[in-house]
């Protein structure tokens, strides 16, 4: 299958990626893991690829301050082996480390997985649960958007035309637990749901919860009742069943398709939700 | 616009439209039909090439993001006029039914022992995860990484 035709520009500066990137129909190019595909299918037709593929300043994995910053150009195998990505947002490694296959991991990357926003995809969900913020360039500057306000629905984020993500700021998870599971669809492996949980726990007690679910909903959702119903409990059996109903109760919005009806995915995102806790609590 | 583009040792430059994918640049360019068009939306794996040293969907790459590159496919597997191990192994365990898979396979197969060389049949499995086999021959295939990770 061919894409139809476009013309294809080969930025050599974020400068000229956001200025070449500024004309109608342009669309940036990263590792093209799931714009081709889209192109092919002809879901999408820009009249202009703008190749960011090679900009060194949108690479590299670093430590700021107390935060993980990733180049958006970062690779979903680079970051499920960054020993700093491991330690610090492990949910994230483990996340990218799903993604699709050993050849969709060394091509494909973070930013262009964001900018995306499959509901199916694993990293939305967990940069939303890690507390991630997206540092965005575009004609009109920079500017840096919290996850919960990136994603706004089905395929859509807050991202302006011509606008780039050049990295994406993790807070440390510290001492916290997390873990992210999913049931992958048996073919395509991408999350029916995926479940993110980051959890901080002092004396037994859980003090704080972040909670997230993708794969199951238009866009990764944060579960403020779910975490509410983990906080100050010891994370016990009981507490786990009322988080999973809380969740449960909370999503009003679920997907359905014929592999996997809304019932269903609803019903296990409650499941989920209790195998990430115990994950995390591991 | 322009592409070179080293391919098993020997370097190319051809003219090609821009949405040209780099396995139809492989087969149709240079004529090298070991790499397969297997399901064209990047899940099958029987298009896997290596480039700059790492295995790719080579229907999920535009040639002309390959400008400059190294591309390995199967062809230039072999050394001296003889196989590689893992082709080696592939037919000594009966790794293959039709073989429309296998170069794939094969493809993503050096590439994990490059990374691992003693997987387990549970890393090994899990390695190939983006690589169908629709004779689900599976098994052999799993048996010929395992004897060419001991032959190496």
């Amino acid at each position: 299958m061919y894409p139809s035709n476009f013309d294809y520009q080969r930025a050599a500066s974020v400068a000229e990626a956001i200025q070449k990137g500024a004309s109608d129909g342009a669309k940036f190019l990263a590792g093209g893991h799931s714009l081709l595909p889209a192109l092919k299918l002809r879901l999408n037709e820009p009249e202009s690829l703008v190749d960011i593929g090679r900009l060194d300043a949108l690479r590299g994995i670093s430590i700021s301050g107390s935060s993980l910053k990733i180049g958006a150009l970062s690779t979903h195998a680079q970051i499920a082996s960054s020993a700093d990505v491991k330690k610090h947002a492990p949910a994230l490694a483990s996340a990218c480390g799903q993604v699709g296959d050993p050849a969709v991991r060394n091509r494909g990357t973070l930013g262009g997985n964001l900018a995306h926003a499959d509901p199916a995809s694993d990293p939305p969900t967990v940069v939303l649960a890690l507390g991630g913020k997206l540092h965005l360039q575009g004609s009109g500057g920079n500017r840096v958007v919290a996850a919960e306000d990136f994603f706004l629905d089905l395929f859509t984020t807050d991202l302006h035309p011509g606008e780039l993500i050049t990295a994406v700021e993790i807070p440390s998870i510290g001492q916290a637990k997390s873990a992210y599971v999913k049931m992958a669809h048996p073919a395509s492996r991408y999350a029916v749901v995926g479940v993110c949980v980051v959890l901080e726990v002092s004396g037994g007690k859980c003090s704080q919860a972040r909670v997230a679910v993708g794969g199951a909903t238009p866009k990764a959702t944060l579960s403020a009742a779910a975490a509410k119903a983990l906080v100050g409990s010891s994370l016990d059996d009981a507490a786990l069943n009322a988080a999973a109903n809380a969740l449960i109760g909370d999503l009003s919005d679920v997907m359905g398709d014929v592999y996997a009806p809304e019932d269903y995915r609803r019903a296990m995102a409650g499941v989920y939700l209790k195998r990430a806790v115990r994950a995390a609590m591991g | 616009m322009k592409v070179s583009i080293k391919v098993n040792g020997t370097l190319y430059e051809r003219e090609v439209e821009p949405r040209m994918l780099l396995v139809h640049f492989l087969r149709e360019e240079l004529g090298l039909t070991g790499t397969n068009v297997g399901c064209d939306t990047s899940q099958c794996g029987a298009c896997n090439v290596h480039l700059n040293g790492q295995v790719v969907k080579s229907c999920t790459c535009l040639a002309v993001q390959a400008d400059g590159s190294e591309v390995t496919t199967i062809e230039g597997l072999k050394t001296n006029g003889h196989l590689h191990p893992m082709q080696e192994a592939f037919w000594e365990k009966h790794g293959l039914q039709c073989g429309f898979c296998t170069p794939g396979m094969i493809m993503t197969s050096v590439a994990l022992l490059q990374s691992n060389p003693h997987p387990t049949d549970a890393e090994i499995r899990h390695g190939l995860e983006g690589n169908l086999c629709r004779c689900t021959g599976y098994q052999n295939i799993v048996a010929a990484v395992k004897a060419a990770a001991e032959i190496k």
